[in-house]
C-alpha cells in the first residue's frame, strides 16, 4: 500500500516537473509561436547551474582539478538557474530572431548539443559523463527514500509548479500576453500598433526558458544527481509532445499533456520491460521513443489543437 | 601547425559538404530546416553494411587493392543511396506532404524532429548501439609529405566526394530537373506558371538529398565507424555549413561543409577533440551574427 502510494507520489512529482517546462514551452510556442528544439538544454543550464551554486565545495564531482560548489541555500540555486536559462535563450533570441523561424530552431538545437557537450567533457567542472552527485535537498533535514519524503517532494513540486503557473498566467493573460497573440496573428498590424516584435519575442523566449531552467533546478534538487545523459533530446521530445497532445495554447492543456504523455511514457517503459527478456532491454528503450514519437506525429496530423485546446479570446465587447 | 589537422578536417570538411547539400536543398525548396537529414546519413550507412555483408557472402569480402572495401562496398553504395532516399520519399509521403499541405512551416520542423528520433531509435533497436565496421582490416596510412599521412581509404572519400560535387553542380545547371529544381528554390509560383510539376520537383529533390546523405553516411562509416548516433551528431556541424555557405546554394554547402571541417580540426590541437561541436556552435552565432544570408546566399 505505502509501496503503491510512494509510486503515485513519484509519478505525480515527475508529472509537475514536466508541467513546469511545458509552462516554458507553451510560452515559447503557444503564445509567441516560437520553436525551441533546444528545450533539453535550457532544463539542462537550470540543473547543471543551480546544481553547481548550492553543492558543498568538499563535494561533487569526484577525481582531481574539479572545482566542486558554491554551497549556497538551495533557493539561491533555484534563482540562479532560472536566471542563467533566461539569459542564455535571450543570447539565442538576439542571434536568430531577426531571421526566418528555422533559424531560431537550429540556434536552440545548437545550444542543446553545446550544454550536453559542456556537461559530458568540462570534467573539472560538471563531472563529465559521471555527472553531479550530492546536491542538496530543499528540505535537507528529512531522510530520503520512504513516503513522508515521497508526499514532501511532491508539495515541493506542486508549489514550484504552482507558484510557475500562477506567474505565467498572470504575464500571459496581460498586456503581454495580448501583444504576443496580435503579434503570432499579424506581425503587421501589431507592429503598427507599437508592438516591437523582435523584442517581445526575445522576452518570451526568455520567460520561456525561465521555467524550464526553474524545472531542471527543481529536478536536481529532488534526486540530488545530475548526469549529461538526463539532458537529451528525448527530453525535448517529450516536453514537446506534452504541449502539442495537451493543447497549444492553454495552461491547463499543458497539465493534461505533461499527465498524459508521462504516464504513457511510465507505462510503456513497464510494458517493454514485461514483455521483453532482459538482454532486450536496450531495445525497449529505443521502442519506447519510437512510441513517443508516433504519438507526436500523429497527434499533429489529427488533432493538431490538443486534448485541451484552449479558449475563443474575443473582447468582452462581442462575447 | 601540424598539417595533420588541416588533412583531417578536408576529410570531415568534405562529408559535411556531400551531407549539407541535401540539407540545403530540402531548405531551399521544401523550405523547413529538416532535422531527420544527419540520420539519412545513418541510415545510409547501415544499409550498406546490411547489403555489403550479403553480397560478401557470395563475392567474398577482401578489399580491392590497397583499399579495405571490395566489390560488395562499391556494390551496395547505390543501393544504399536508392534505399535513402526511398526513405526520405516514405517520410515525405506519411507526413511531411501533408503537414506542407496545411502551411504551417514550423511544424514541419517539429515532424521532423519526431520523425529523426523514430528514425534513430528504430535503428537503434534493430543493430543495437555497438559500433560496427565495413572491415575489421587494418590499414596502414600512408605518408603524403609535408608529415601528413592518411589512408588509402581516406583519399579515395575524399576523391570520390570531390566527384560527386562536380556531378552534381552539372546535374543542377544542365540539366532541365536541374533547372526546374533552381527555379523552384527561386520562386515557386513563376515555377509553376512556367510549367514545372512541382511534385515532381519535390521528389527529386528527396531522391538526390537521401542519395547524397547515403553517399556521405557510407564514407562515414568507411573512415570513423558506423552508430546509431553517427549521423545526428553530425546536424549542427552540416546546419554551421550550410547556413555558412548560404541556405539554397548548392556550392555554398560545399565550401561551407568544408569550412567547418577545417576550423574544427584546427582547433582540436587548442581544446581537443571533445569540444568539436561547440565550435561548430560558435561558428554559427558568429555567422548568423555578422553575416546571416552566408557567403554565396542571398538576402531573405
Amino acid at each position: 500500500m505505502t509501496g503503491t502510494l510512494s509510486y503515485l507520489a513519484f509519478f505525480l512529482t515527475e508529472v509537475l516537473v514536466n508541467f513546469i517546462a511545458v509552462l516554458g514551452l507553451n510560452v515559447q510556442w503557444g503564445f509567441a509561436g516560437l520553436f525551441n528544439v533546444g528545450v533539453a538544454g535550457f532544463v539542462g543550464i537550470g540543473a547543471y547551474v543551480s546544481a553547481l551554486l548550492t553543492v558543498p565545495p568538499w563535494h561533487g564531482a569526484p577525481g582531481p582539478g574539479h572545482v566542486g560548489g558554491l554551497g549556497l541555500p538551495v533557493l539561491v540555486g533555484w534563482a540562479g538557474a532560472v536566471l542563467a536559462s533566461a539569459a542564455s535563450a535571450a543570447v539565442v533570441g538576439v542571434a536568430t530572431l531577426r531571421l526566418r523561424a528555422d533559424y531560431l530552431a537550429i540556434g536552440t538545437f545548437g545550444i542543446a548539443v553545446a550544454l550536453h557537450e559542456l556537461a559530458a567533457n568540462a570534467q573539472g567542472l560538471t563531472g563529465g559523463p559521471f555527472g553531479i552527485a550530492f546536491i542538496p535537498h530543499l528540505l535537507a533535514a528529512v531522510p530520503p527514500g520512504g513516503l513522508a519524503r515521497g508526499l514532501l517532494d511532491l508539495a515541493i513540486t506542486a508549489l514550484a509548479a504552482g507558484a510557475a503557473w500562477l506567474v505565467i498566467d498572470r504575464i500571459t493573460a496581460g498586456p503581454f500576453g495580448r501583444a504576443l497573440r496580435a503579434l503570432a496573428q499579424d506581425e503587421a498590424a501589431a507592429a503598427s500598433l507599437g508592438c516591437d516584435p523582435r523584442r517581445l519575442r526575445i522576452q518570451a523566449m526568455a520567460l520561456g526558458a525561465a521555467a524550464m531552467g526553474l524545472a531542471g533546478a527543481v529536478q536536481a534538487s529532488l534526486i540530488g544527481y545530475i548526469a549529461p545523459g538526463n539532458f537529451v533530446p528525448i527530453l525535448t521530445f517529450q516536453v514537446w509532445a506534452m504541449l502539442v497532445v495537451g493543447g497549444v495554447g492553454s495552461h491547463r492543456g499543458a497539465l493534461f499533456g505533461a499527465f498524459a504523455i508521462w504516464g504513457l511514457w511510465s507505462a510503456a517503459g513497464s510494458l517493454f520491460a514485461a514483455i521483453l527478456p532482459p538482454s532486450m532491454a536496450t531495445g525497449g528503450a529505443s521502442l519506447r521513443i519510437v512510441a513517443i514519437g508516433v504519438t507526436i506525429a500523429i497527434s499533429l496530423l489529427w488533432r493538431p489543437r490538443g486534448l485541451s485546446p484552449p479558449g475563443r479570446i474575443v473582447s468582452r465587447f462581442l462575447r | 601547425m601540424n598539417p595533420q589537422f588541416l588533412a583531417d578536417g578536408i576529410l570531415t570538411g568534405a562529408l559535411l559538404g556531400l551531407g549539407g547539400v541535401g540539407l540545403t536543398l530540402a531548405y531551399s525548396i521544401l523550405r523547413f530546416a529538416n532535422f531527420v537529414h544527419g540520420d539519412f546519413l545513418t541510415v545510409g550507412a547501415y544499409a550498406a553494411l546490411v547489403v555489403a555483408g550479403a553480397l560478401s557472402q557470395f563475392l567474398g569480402g577482401s578489399g580491392i587493392g590497397p583499399f579495405s572495401f571490395g566489390w560488395p562496398l562499391i556494390i551496395a553504395l547505390p543501393v544504399a543511396m536508392a534505399a535513402t532516399g526511398a526513405l526520405a520519399l516514405l517520410l515525405d509521403w506519411l507526413l511531411f506532404r501533408r503537414l506542407r499541405r496545411r502551411g504551417e512551416e514550423i511544424v514541419l520542423v517539429m515532424a521532423s524532429f519526431g520523425a529523426s528520433l523514430a528514425v534513430r531509435s528504430l535503428i537503434e533497436f534493430a543493430f543495437t548501439p555497438e559500433p560496427k565496421y565495413y572491415s575489421h582490416d587494418l590499414q596502414i596510412a600512408m605518408p603524403l609529405g609535408f608529415s601528413v599521412r592518411a589512408t588509402p581509404d581516406q583519399l579515395a572519400v575524399v576523391v570520390l566526394a570531390g566527384v560527386a560535387g562536380i556531378a552534381l553542380h552539372i546535374l543542377l545547371t544542365r540539366t532541365a530537373m536541374g533547372r526546374a529544381m533552381r527555379a523552384v528554390a527561386e520562386n515557386p509560383a513563376l515555377a509553376r506558371v512556367a510549367g514545372i510539376d512541382p511534385a515532381r520537383v519535390v521528389r527529386a529533390t528527396w531522391w538526390l538529398g537521401g542519395g547524397l546523405a547515403a553517399l556521405a553516411g557510407v564514407f562515414l562509416g568507411l573512415t570513423v565507424q558506423i552508430r546509431p548516433y553517427m549521423g545526428f551528431d553530425l546536424l549542427l556541424p552540416l546546419f554551421a555549413g550550410v547556413i555558412l555557405g548560404g541556405v539554397g546554394s548548392v556550392p555554398g554547402a560545399l565550401a561551407g561543409g568544408m569550412i567547418v571541417g577545417v576550423a574544427e580540426a584546427l582547433a582540436v590541437p587548442f581544446i581537443g577533440a571533445a569540444w568539436r561541436g561547440g565550435v561548430a556552435f560558435l561558428l554559427l552565432l558568429a555567422v548568423l551574427l555578422v553575416r546571416p544570408q552566408g557567403l554565396f546566399g542571398m538576402e531573405r
